[in-house]
């Protein structure tokens, strides 16, 4: 019999029953809330007089919708703050651990559940938020979810599901220098297509990730539901143990030693078999922008942007017709000309404090470019804005002429007042550039941290690995 | 849950892959904390001339007369036909909730996003999974017949076209089930109460550390 993969393991240590069909009632082990995907559950609860299975399992905290500046005015937007104070409400009444705006600990919910320990290997996490695949990064199972099922996780601590096909991304050989882990997503999903991923749990492995940090593992999986997967996985390494160790949720004395004893069995075993293999050669990844208004249209920087005209298939080709028209970009222009008046600096692929030093290192000593509007770093937690002004980068990117702001998704979907306006051009270190996705009519570019703050310095994408 | 089991219904044409969840319903009016009233702004950003926000009157915007769904042979489409990957994007449920209000019971794609697929079902809208071919067919037909359409038999798997001719579908069994029966899930996982007990107390002495509050 074939070995299992890390998918099969974790898969199977929750099954908590299974039909002859597949349909399994899977058990979760953490669920993770927001304000947004969570008041409807919340009332259906309500409504059938049901109770929260395990209240210890659920954590809680508002992040899409919170002011990123002018904190004490509270939220300004009614709409905002009434579902802000609706989650503050349903936690209380429901007895569920809130990290509520004004608490340290609050930030983008993908930063701070692996931040505070919630997150751990072998867990199954899931959230009412596609990207929940992050949490892949600490070997555990993790997956985003819609309303009914976050009311149905609430309610029974289970999921229905059928299990999905395992897919490995393997990716070998060294990282050019500044060529990040946010590159290396970019350049799978270019590879592969938003659709790629499709009805898969993708592993992520080869010498690469395992020579990513901890943080940067979270910006690959992060971006996993770009490429069509719900989730993304990476096995469980010395690196993950380091990083859980000591956190305010991970277990501590015995319970410690025993996890860890369990976690290390958290990796595919060497004969497992996958569905499908993709191999990416590391040497090959440049740095990436994105020039199109979904995730797989990327080039590298020192490419240009695609012509319509040399694209066979005509669904593709109208595609990219009407990418460039929104993007309003033409043929053939070169990625380093491109040139946006907006950057933004954040979102749960990349606000972690690893993110914030990268793109400090770029801008230290300099000053943003004349043509750019605004320039703003959101770090993705309390935690990681004390971090990084206790290293004093907030007066390495304010000398620089950036802002720095409270922590929240903020101008990652622009649900809160941090958004463009239409024809505005941003380099973005988020995930999505759908159309309208960071205002209504806003044109995004996904890019690195460092590849954000060098296009703030110079008004245009540069190639950062040439500087 | 309202039950789903033959629709027969007029389709509309929606020419574009990878709609994502932010076209289908844009994150404006994600601060709704109800679960109705979104199918005015569906599409939003395609249907109307001006900028959308919650509590604008749809009624008095202007609609933009390039975009398909506003042509009046398809007002009260209730099949949409739609490209690779439809639904792409977050996992709110406000898209199918949109959908589902401004009337759409089916969606036919060659392929959807695994999230927007399965939040279909939570909520009576059955996502039909044909052959590009097929659906290529289905355009065509669509765009060149006014008053197109479609015969939908959930009970027997089937798309009956105009012509009598047949098209099967597959569909997962569990899924065609509570469709057809409107069941709620979380009342069928209940049933299961004892199995779900069983289990936490096998896996609270095999791995005590996920059970912080009985471990000490
Ligand atoms: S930062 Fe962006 S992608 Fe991440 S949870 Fe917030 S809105 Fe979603």
């Amino acid at each position: 019999m074939a070995g299992k993969t890390l998918y099969d393991k974790i898969w199977d240590a929750h099954r908590v029953r299974q039909d002859p069909d597949g349909t399994t009632l899977l058990y979760i082990d953490r669920h993770l809330v927001h304000e947004v995907t969570s008041p409807q559950a919340f009332e259906g609860l309500r409504v059938a007089g049901r109770a929260p299975w395990r209240i210890d399992a659920n954590l809680a905290v508002p992040d899409h919708n919170v002011p990123t500046q002018d904190r004490a005015q509270g939220i300004a937007d009614p709409i905002s703050r009434l579902q802000v104070e609706t989650l503050d409400g349903n936690c209380v009444d429901f007895g569920i651990t809130e990290f509520a705006m004004n608490d340290v600990r609050q930030g983008i919910v993908h930063v701070i559940g692996p931040e505070q320990g919630a997150t751990l290997p072998g867990m199954t996490v899931v959230c009412g938020d596609s990207h929940t695949s992050t949490h892949g990064a600490l070997g555990a199972l993790a997956f985003g979810i819609g309303t009914s099922e976050v009311e149905h996780v609430l309610a029974t601590q289970c999921l229905i599901q059928k299990k999905a096909k395992n897919m490995r991304v393997r990716v070998d050989g060294t990282l050019p220098p500044r060529v990040s882990g946010k590159d290396v997503i970019l350049a799978v999903i270019g590879e592969i297509g938003t659709a790629g991923g499709t009805g898969h749990t993708i592993e992520f492995a080869g010498s690469v990730i395992r020579d990513l940090s901890l943080e940067a593992r979270m910006t690959v999986c992060n971006m996993t539901i770009e490429a069509g997967a719900r989730a993304g996985l990476v096995a469980v390494d010395d690196k993950t143990i380091d990083y859980v160790r000591g956190r305010p949720y991970a277990p501590q004395g015995d319970l410690w030693e025993q996890a860890v004893t369990a976690w290390r069995k958290l990796r595919s075993d060497p004969d497992a078999i996958f569905d499908r293999e993709i191999v990416l050669d590391a040497a090959t990844i440049r740095p990436q922008v994105s020039w199109g208004t979904s995730p797989e249209m990327v080039a590298a920087v020192d490419g240009v942007v695609p012509d319509p005209a040399q694209e066979a298939d005509p669904v593709k080709r109208s595609g990219i017709e009407q990418a460039l028209a929104y993007m309003d970009l033409r043929p053939h222009t070169a990625i380093t000309d491109i040139r946006p008046n907006k950057i933004f600096i954040g979102s749960c692929t990349n606000s972690r404090i690893e993110d914030l030093r990268a793109a400090a290192d770029v801008v230290r000593g300099q000053r943003i470019a004349e043509s750019i509007d605004l320039a703003m770093v959101v770090p993705g937690s309390g935690l990681v804005k004390q971090q990084a002004e206790h290293e004093g980068l907030d007066r390495v990117f304010t000398d620089a002429g950036f802002e720095w702001r409270e922590p929240g998704c903020s101008m990652c979907l622009a649900m809160n007042a941090d958004r463009l306006e239409p024809g505005e051009r941003c380099a973005s270190t988020s995930n999505r550039n759908f159309e309208g996705r960071q205002g209504q009519g806003g044109r995004t570019h996904l890019v690195s941290p460092a590849m954000a703050a060098a296009a703030a310095v110079a008004g245009h994408f540069v190639d950062i690995t040439a500087l | 849950m309202e039950i789903l089991t033959q629709i027969r219904a007029l389709v509309a044409p929606l020419d574009r892959a990878n709609v994502d969840t932010d076209a289908i319903i844009p994150k404006q009016f994600l601060k709704s904390i109800k679960r109705t009233g979104f199918g005015p702004n569906l599409f939003d950003a395609w249907r109307y001339l001006d900028h959308g926000e919650p509590g604008m009157d749809c009624s008095t915007r202007r609609l933009d007369p390039d975009f398909v769904l506003n042509a009046s042979r398809y007002q009260g489409a209730q099949i949409l036909l739609a490209r690779d990957n439809f639904g792409c994007g977050s996992s709110r449920e406000h898209a199918p909730w949109a959908l589902l209000d401004a009337g759409f019971r089916v969606i036919i794609a060659p392929s959807f996003a695994d999230i927007f697929y399965n939040n279909c079902f939570k909520n009576g809208i059955l996502p039909i999974t044909l052959p590009a071919h097929v659906v290529d067919e289905l355009f065509s037909e669509t765009t060149a017949t006014e008053g197109y359409t479609l015969d939908v038999d959930l009970e027997a798997r089937t798309i009956t076209k105009p012509d009598d001719s047949r098209i099967s579908f597959d569909i997962d069994e569990f899924r065609r089930h509570c469709l057809l029966n409107g069941l709620d899930d979380i009342a069928l996982t209940l049933q299961h109460v004892d199995e779900i007990r069983a289990y936490e107390t096998r896996r609270r002495a095999e791995a005590p550390w996920l059970f912080p509050e009985s471990a000490s």
